[in-house]
């Protein structure tokens, strides 16, 4: 009697419990995953992200017309101030030289999408590059190591004091005009962002408790670096990487409206087309306003979703 | 011979000003010539308060810090010389289990990887399989289920992270085990799980320990040996029972005066010795006796000779110019110095034989002013930065590695 | 009539897509003039919600109150905002765990406390800084005028601590909050701490809500004891009923996890299994069943009652206490 009575509030017990029970098993990323997808503003970022990305891929198939076909030439005098805005056949209207507007923005998705993932890229790696070596050394290099990271230091200071917009005209200057030109314009100026970032990250994590025990492990440096420090400081440089695609797209067409994105008209590039538009924006602002609008709502997009990552890789809510 | 023997260990750290080129101000003495010897299968208690140097010590040991003088000698090898290459396979004799249990864990790492990395390092088990056969033991030792091994830290409470923590050392199969508070961190009732599983391992592996804690009451429970720490310095040594019986320095004797006792009998029984003021800085320690400042019983030599640690009888070690005189009462606590002692309360206890070591102490202290409003100190401007100061160095030296 | 009076309180937090989570879950204790009542715990208790939901210090966006929670009459719960200000500092006053953060960081302490002083008592210039060097000496702070000019940085924890004391006594507020004030500081400091709040309790008659999860300041402290676990009360006695009975399987359990200094080496522990998350709701039965060793059926069929199965005034939420004084902690 007593055994039935002690199996069945073990069961009972268990049953309650069960209740409260939760998932196991799932390293910080993946939290960090279920948590973006209950986030309201990365669905809204990825959304238009992957909006952005499928024109970049499909854009020139669907293009109704070629982007340099000069077809409506007749229609258009811009000296005149004579233009066409949209109509059934030209859906965004023309441009100054009677090109279809709406098969221009598709063709440029493509060159707008390369200019900021190429040139956040190039920030990104030298930068993370810069930064693990500055952060490894600072951490577990000793006084040699400490010295190694000033000097690296003291030079992304000096990169960081430049305004980023003359360091990348002065690029452009020894570089010559072209799109190229524009990708590692931008991407200098991020470099010691990111350099910095990941440094200060790294210091941080290497001042914790995880290191110190893994140290007393007789694990090598290298590998503490590689294994403990590294990974836990990548949050805030992914985050800055997913920022960063917007400045950079913004940037890029601040550098093409200044004339020093690819001249050439069959790859049409946002920045560009915006660059060439502001001079009708008296008698044509619409011209203007199809490639600003692209470029805010794709930066918005990445900001969007760099932000809910911030928030879901956040240590502060995790557990 | 002693498994770990510390001798004249001193860490001290440069404290840096400066905007272009860092000087070196001073020095920040947070360890300053500790002598100590560890018995092997036997528990050694360091009890101080925070800013005492007891975690400095400990890093000191494991060579986490760099040692400024003096040595630290396991089995015959002195770690505070040993060359970086070696020191890093030696490492395995050393081990540590930290005071917060989730922050020395890598949250991205599994169970598992942060278990076999310690053995792969030290090329324990020939593979993986090795390995993982070698941590469901130890982790079934630990009283973690075996479901645990893919799983990560967070997933875990308060209590299985410590055990983790504790198997993370006990798989490499040290000689000795640094414990920098191991149980602060927890909830009550899981310190007594932890507290216990220290003992059972103890016991049924012949592990010894060397334990480092501000709380005394947990350091008299697990410790052989207790070494009461005051501004870097060892201030009294003695077995466990016997320092809870006859504390003979004044800092410990305030010290135990100072822990509450989940009792309320004891609670208004007992002496107390109320110390004003707060610690000094470590970067600017008083002359003479470290303790001068604010002890109750200082006299004029007290300010300008230190004491050096002697044997009082029966291994029984205490730093103190004036043990016998305090003892036998001929020495008594100055009525104008900021610390307050109230007496034991002489009533005897009732049926049960209560160990009031302090009893003894009532008659002599007796006269001791009550007065709270006891005149303030002058040692308040060096109280004022020693928090701080002391943090300070301790942290740093941690995230510099050096 | 008791000067606080807390009534059946919950506190839920939830919205944001989140699950509601019921911290605090009915929680009844009362404080009277010049007495000084614990509130026990471990982390996750709801003792410290308790007494922020009592200070009005909870954000009012995804919280929802539930009970009474009267002082002196006035539904602390229930009153507005700027009400709650006013009696804030003025009829009561909480300590917090870690004063330096509880501290202004970059205003000097003297004016912290003029502050106050002007808010409440409407003092100024002169008489409002005079009030607070008496203000800093009364707590133990010594050369008070030289400290009024500095920042929270320059003063030491126990300092800290004693500022902080001295800014929530300065309207002698009839009710005294504190929440955890000694955990963050050294054994002797607390000693120090511990005795300053006990000599304003016996001379100004300050009711003392403390909160704590060191049973060993309540022994030395406490005239009633509560004890919590997973937010609601499951003993609660006199100080020395309490310590010598202990009757919730619990508060048993806790007083024989805690080595004592007093005790023998060797004398072993007897901890309680499991952790805090091994619960089951209170709906369904006793949340503390799954860690005990005398749970039976009855345990896990709807929430046991606040009984009084040892003596009167010794209140136990527990189907099956303990009562027998030989029996080991298990």
């Amino acid at each position: 009697m007593s055994l039935i009575t002690t199996t069945s509030k073990i069961d009972r017990l268990a049953q309650l419990t069960a209740k409260t029970e939760t998932a196991s098993g799932a390293s910080l990323w993946r939290e960090a995953m279920r948590r973006m997808r209950a986030s309201k503003m990365a669905i809204i970022g990825a959304v238009i992200i992957a909006g952005f990305v499928l024109l970049a891929i499909i854009g020139p198939w669907i293009a109704p017309y070629g982007p340099t076909e000069q077809t409506w030439r007749g229609e258009v005098f811009s000296n005149r101030g004579e233009f066409v805005g949209a109509r059934a056949e030209n859906w965004f209207g023309l441009d100054h030289l009677g090109r279809d507007l709406f098969s221009r923005m598709l063709v440029g998705a493509r060159q707008t999408l390369l200019v900021g993932v190429v040139s956040m890229l190039i920030g990104l790696l030298i930068g993370a590059l810069v930064g693990i070596v500055s952060g490894a050394a600072a951490t577990l290099g000793g006084k040699a190591g400490r010295r190694v990271d000033d000097a690296i230091m003291r030079v992304t200071d000096i990169l960081l004091a430049l305004p980023s917009l003359l360091l990348a005209v002065s690029v452009a200057a020894v570089m010559g005009q072209s799109l190229t030109t524009v990708m590692i314009a931008v991407g200098v100026v991020q470099i010691p962002v990111f350099a910095r970032l990941l440094r200060g990250s790294m210091l941080a994590q290497g001042g914790s408790d995880y290191v110190l025990a893994a140290r007393s492990l007789g694990i090598r440096k290298r590998r503490i670096v590689l294994t403990q420090i590294l990974p836990n400081s990548l949050s805030p440089v992914i985050v800055q990487a997913t920022l960063s695609l917007a400045t950079a797209i913004i940037e890029a067409a601040a550098l093409s409206y200044l004339g020093l994105g690819n001249p050439d008209p069959a790859v049409p590039e946002w920045g560009v087309m915006l660059s060439q538009a502001q001079r009708f924006f008296d008698n044509e602002p619409m011209m203007s306003m199809y490639p600003a609008v692209g470029i805010v709502i794709t930066a918005l997009g990445f900001t969007l979703l760099g932000e809910a990552m911030r928030e879901a890789l956040d240590p502060k809510l995790r557990g | 011979m002693s498994l770990l023997e510390l001798d004249g260990v001193k860490v001290h750290f440069p404290v840096k000003k400066g905007i272009l080129f860092d000087r070196t101000v001073g020095h920040v003495y947070a360890v300053d010539g500790i002598s100590l010897k560890v018995e092997a299968g036997q528990t050694y208690g360091l009890v101080g308060e925070s800013g005492c140097g007891k975690t400095t010590l400990g890093r000191a040991v494991l060579r986490l810090v760099d040692v400024t003088d003096g040595s630290v000698v396991l089995d015959g090898t002195d770690v505070a010389k040993l060359p970086e290459k070696e020191l890093r396979s030696f490492r395995r004799r050393l081990q540590m289990v930290f005071q917060d249990p989730l922050g020395s864990l890598n949250p991205r790492q599994n169970i598992e990887s942060i278990l076999s990395e310690g053995m792969a390092a030290h090329g324990i088990g020939a593979n993986q399989e090795e390995r993982r056969e070698k941590i469901r033991e130890i982790l079934a030792k630990v009283g973690l289920p075996a479901n645990s091994l893919s799983r990560y830290p967070h997933e875990f409470s308060g209590g299985q992270r410590q055990r983790i923590g504790i198997a993370r050392a006990l798989v490499l199969e040290p000689d000795l085990i640094i414990c920098d508070e191991p149980v602060s961190a927890l909830d009550v009732s899981i310190q007594a799980q932890v507290i216990n599983l220290l003992e059972e391992l103890q016991e049924s592996m012949g592990l010894t320990y060397l334990v480092i804690a501000h709380d005394l009451a947990v350091v008299r429970h697990i410790s052989d040996v207790i070494g009461v720490m005051y501004l870097g310095s060892l201030v009294e040594e003695a077995p466990s029972d016997t320092l809870y019986e006859e504390p003979l320095h004044p800092y410990t004797r305030a010290l135990m005066s100072a822990v509450p006792v989940p009792d309320p009998e004891v609670e208004e029984r007992r002496e107390r010795i109320l110390l004003h003021g707060d610690l000094p800085s470590p970067a600017n320690p008083p002359a003479g006796c470290r303790f001068h400042t604010r002890c109750p019983w200082a006299q004029d030599r007290c300010g300008k000779e230190r004491p050096e640690l002697t044997d009082a009888g029966g291994g029984h070690k205490v730093a103190c110019h004036f043990t016998r005189e305090i003892q036998d009462g001929t020495l008594r606590p100055a009525g104008d110095t900021e610390a307050v002692v109230i007496p034991a309360q002489a009533e005897a206890p009732a049926a049960e034989s209560e160990p009031d070591a302090t009893a003894s102490d009532a008659p002599e202290s007796a006269e001791a002013p009550e007065s709270d409003e006891a005149p303030e100190s002058d040692e308040a401007p060096e109280a004022d930065e020693a928090p701080e100061a002391e943090d300070a160095p301790e942290s740093k030296d941690a995230s510099e590695g050096k | 009539m008791p000067l606080l009076t807390v009534d059946e309180l919950t506190v839920t937090f939830g919205g944001r897509g989140r699950k509601d989570v019921r911290a605090v879950n009915g929680v009844s204790f009362s404080v009277d003039q010049g007495q000084v009542v614990g509130l026990v715990g471990e982390s996750g208790c709801g003792k410290s919600v308790t007494s922020l939901a009592l200070m009005g210090l909870l954000p009012a966006k995804g919280v929802t109150l539930g009970g009474r929670a009267e002082l002196d009459g006035t539904d602390l719960l229930k009153i507005s905002p700027s009400k709650m200000r006013d009696l804030r500092g003025r009829d009561m006053a909480m300590i917090f765990q870690d004063p330096l953060s509880s501290l202004n960081p970059v205003v000097p302490i003297g004016v912290q406390v003029t502050e106050i002083l002007q808010r409440h008592r409407g003092l100024k210039g002169e008489a409002a800084r005079k009030e607070a060097a008496h203000l800093l000496d009364r707590v133990g702070i010594p050369d008070p005028d030289r400290r009024l000019k500095e920042y929270p940085h320059q003063l030491s924890g126990g300092m800290r601590q004693r500022a902080l004391i001295a800014m929530a006594v300065a309207c002698a507020p009839r009710l005294l909050i504190a929440d955890e004030p000694t955990t963050a500081l050294d054994v002797t400091i607390q000693a120090q701490i511990l005795e300053l709040l006990k000599e304003l309790v016996d001379q100004e008659g300050t009711a003392l809500l403390m909160i704590t999860h060191d049973l060993g300041v309540v022994a030395g402290l406490c005239d009633q004891v509560n004890v919590l676990y997973a937010g609601k009360v499951v003993e609660s006695a006199g100080r020395r009923e309490l310590f010598a009975h202990p009757t919730h399987p619990y508060t048993h359990g806790l007083l024989g996890s805690i080595p004592r200094l007093d005790a023998p080496r060797g004398e072993p522990l007897h901890p309680i299994r499991g952790s805090i998350n091994d619960q089951i709701a209170w709906a369904d039965g006793c949340a503390f069943a799954p860690r005990c060793d005398r749970y039976e059926m009855e345990c896990l069929t709807g929430t046991p009652e606040l009984t009084e199965p040892r003596a009167a005034g010794h209140r136990a939420r527990c189907a099956n206490p303990v009562l027998a004084t030989t029996e080991v902690p298990a």
